[in-house]
């Protein structure tokens, strides 16, 4: 859950526009004392290169087509296994629910950029004990207290009921959602930036500590959407492109040590150390990948 | 290269600026062959002065025959970073100080780091909290250590034979997360938010090759508050850095600072051994000794800076004098005169003060000195002096030493070089 939440997708739409205005370096670009009225003139006397970015953001159709059945996808699966899960919240199932939890977040998790980009869904399903006023916390993590912390599945069912009602939600609202290429080359950022502020320094699973989960999702999530653009990607920066690619490796390498059977590790497992070179790894993945959305002009 | 970033890197110093430096040149040559020691700090004193207090907003070249940082006159602030590397290759690691290389010389000029500032749809090549600033003097100052030695790179046969981990001395309370390292990056600048945005920098554009190890921020008065220049005070309220060597004399440097071509190895000639020491100070303690005991302790005065029994600062420091009833009055145990020993060994110190919030455990302050030294070998002159302090400096009785690394600072590189590239 990210406590800015993402901008409405008109804004969203408005940067991609000015965006590829500032495609065209200038000298001034180098200058210290570049003022806004300086970059508002670039984009006045350059708007001319917009319609061209425009069509080249069109061809890929076939990566955001395919962005969006991932997405549909593993919306699919994930509502899912939230209904097995509070099923056995409700049934009172308290170890049964436990195993289930972080599975099942990890659909979630992988996507989490499009629930981010539908407003109220994702404080709704994932917010943290401190991030919403206290009366309009639930979602999972409202259950992950009482799972862990109370031990106990007592006064859940409404939670259950709520969360499974709003993941059909996401599920519904996810068919009419604006996906292009500019969302998936910040969320693929986005994914990683939420590791990095949240998931690698064991907040997100203040209970369950399966914080692992997550932070494995979050990467999957952010190399689907490399995946789909790298082809592109490599075809105007091939040393960027193959950068990118090594560091989702290292970083990879780096995680596949907690691994446990289908899932990961208590996070409580992890020494210092090892927080120290996960986040490390990250930064350094998290770095070029920044650039990828200038380099394919989106 | 644009021709306006071609125009900033040619553009001639200002009239006023190239008299002030002419002045000082002049004046250090002239008493760089004086050799009347008095008057050799007096020019020393003055070109600090000069330097430091009347052209705070001055660009220092990046390129040269010798790193800028080290005999440069002391800014008021530091930011000192060590690194891992985690490059595979050398080739990764040339391209890591290729990278750093433009990042600094664009830093050192006050320029703005990289081509895409103003790009809507990428993140600022440069972060931007220096937009704006002077260049504030800003030195960036490279440096490997031992560790990089060992067979990662391909580089065991060409460690400085004297490059080594410093031995354990007495006292030591060294904690890892203060020691040791591959890289590491001195950045002193007049202004801190400039110094910090360097390391910052550099730390990012090293993502995926190096990763900060440690890092200390540090600070010394600043050229506002001084405006004479003198010698700096560490935390402990007394004047640091008198006794240092006169960075003007071309001669002594030689001798005591750069690494001479017949020292060996060739990739470190013109370059320098840096040790760093992170000493804490015992505040609460020492805050509690008498202005006497600080006095014997320094072996120095307080107020003046003179060597005990003498009134100014730089009066010659006689160790033979003796008081009425025989005891020498700059005692045996005196910071002072073990520092001094017999004068044959000297090193150019560079240190300054650090505050780094609270210990923890005990609720004091964790303050103390970033302890910063220069010298052509360390094994002949920072070890032996280091040596004689810890066996039974007083000092040690108010400071504890927390943090240890040496480096090899590289010597200059030129324009169209890069940094280490007579390493690699």
């Amino acid at each position: 859950m990210k406590k800015i939440l993402a901008l409405p997708a008109v804004v969203l739409a408005t940067s991609v526009l000015l965006a590829a205005c500032g495609n065209n370096e200038t000298a001034s670009d180098k200058q210290a004392g570049t003022s806004a009225a300086q970059s508002e003139t670039q984009t006045s006397t350059e708007t001319a290169d917009a319609a061209d970015q425009e069509a080249t953001g069109s061809e890929y159709t076939t990566a955001v087509d395919g962005y969006r059945s991932f997405a549909i996808e593993q919306i699919d699966e994930f509502v899912k296994q939230t209904e097995k899960f509070t099923d056995a919240v409700k049934a009172g199932d308290l170890e049964t629910a436990k195993s289930l939890y972080a599975p099942a977040r990890m659909y979630y998790e992988r996507i989490e950029p499009v629930a981010e980009a539908l407003g109220d869904l994702d404080p709704n399903i994932d917010a943290r004990d401190g991030d919403v006023e206290a009366a309009d916390w639930r979602g999972f993590h409202r259950i992950e207290k009482a799972l862990w912390e109370d031990k106990t599945t007592e006064g859940m069912t409404e939670f259950a009921d709520t969360l499974l009602s709003d993941a059909k939600l996401l599920r519904a609202k996810v068919e009419t959602m604006d996906i292009d290429a500019s969302l998936m080359v910040t969320g693929a950022v986005e994914l990683l930036n939420e590791v990095s502020s949240s998931k690698v320094t064991g907040e997100e699973e203040r209970y369950s500590h399966t914080d692992l989960y997550d932070f494995a999702a979050n990467v999957e999530g952010a190399r689907e959407i490399y995946n789909l653009l790298k082809d592109d990607l490599a075809a105007k920066d091939k040393d960027l492109n193959q950068q990118i690619a090594e560091r989702f490796d290292a970083l990879e390498k780096e995680l596949a040590p907690f691994k446990d059977g289908d899932g990961y590790v208590s996070y409580e497992k992890l020494k210092d150390e090892d927080v120290r070179k996960l986040s490390q790894n990250l930064d350094a993945l998290a770095e070029p990948l920044s650039n990828m959305g200038q380099v394919l002009g989106v | 290269m644009t021709e306006q970033k071609k125009d900033s890197l040619k553009k001639p110093l200002s009239r006023r600026e190239m008299l002030k430096l002419t002045g000082v040149a002049g004046l250090g040559l002239l008493l760089g062959g004086g050799g009347a020691s008095g008057l050799m700090t007096l020019g020393r004193k003055s070109s600090l002065a000069a330097m430091s207090e009347t052209t705070p907003d001055k660009a220092l070249p990046f390129y040269g025959k010798h790193q800028a940082g080290i005999i440069t006159p002391a800014q008021d602030f530091i930011c000192f970073a060590a690194f891992d590397v985690t490059a595979g290759s050398a080739d990764d690691l040339r391209r890591l100080f290729k990278n750093w290389t433009a990042a600094s010389a664009a830093m050192a000029a006050g320029e703005m780091i990289g081509e895409h500032n103003t790009t809507l749809n990428t993140p600022p090549t440069d972060t931007g909290e220096a937009a704006g600033l002077t260049p504030s003097r800003t030195t960036l100052t490279f440096g490997v250590g031992p560790s990089l030695f060992d067979g990662r790179f391909g580089l065991q046969g060409r460690k400085p034979k004297g490059l080594r981990d410093l031995p354990a001395f007495a006292g030591d309370a060294l904690d890892p997360q203060w020691c040791g390292g591959d890289l590491c990056v001195q950045v002193c600048a007049d202004d801190m938010q400039v110094a910090f945005h360097a390391i910052r920098n550099l730390a990012r554009i090293a993502r995926g090759h190096a990763v900060l190890r440690w890092t200390q921020e540090g600070f010394q008065r600043t050229g506002r508050a001084d405006p004479a220049g003198g010698t700096p005070r560490n935390l402990l309220g007394f004047k640091d850095g008198t006794g240092n060597p006169d960075t003007t004399d071309a001669v002594l440097m030689d001798q005591t600072v750069w690494a001479q071509p017949a020292d060996g190895p060739g990739w470190m000639a013109g370059g320098s051994y840096m040790a760093v020491r992170r000493v804490r100070m015992r505040v609460e303690v020492w805050d509690r000794s008498t202005l006497k005991d600080q006095e014997a302790t320094f072996g120095r005065h307080r107020d003046s800076g003179a060597p005990l029994g003498s009134s100014g600062e730089f009066d010659p420091v006689d160790l033979k004098a003796k008081s009425s009833d025989g005891q020498p009055i700059i005692p045996a145990t005196s910071h002072l005169r073990l520092a001094k020993g017999d004068g044959s060994q000297q090193i150019l110190r560079r240190s300054y003060s650090y505050s780094s919030g609270l210990d923890a455990k005990t609720g004091q302050l964790d303050a103390g000195l970033l302890f910063i030294s220069y010298q052509r070998d360390l094994e002949n002159q920072f070890i032996p002096i280091q040596k004689r302090l810890a066996k039974n400096d007083k000092l040690n009785e108010y400071t504890v030493h927390t943090g240890s690394a040496v480096f090899a600072c590289f010597p200059g590189s030129t324009n169209g070089g890069y940094i280490g590239d007579t390493l690699i």
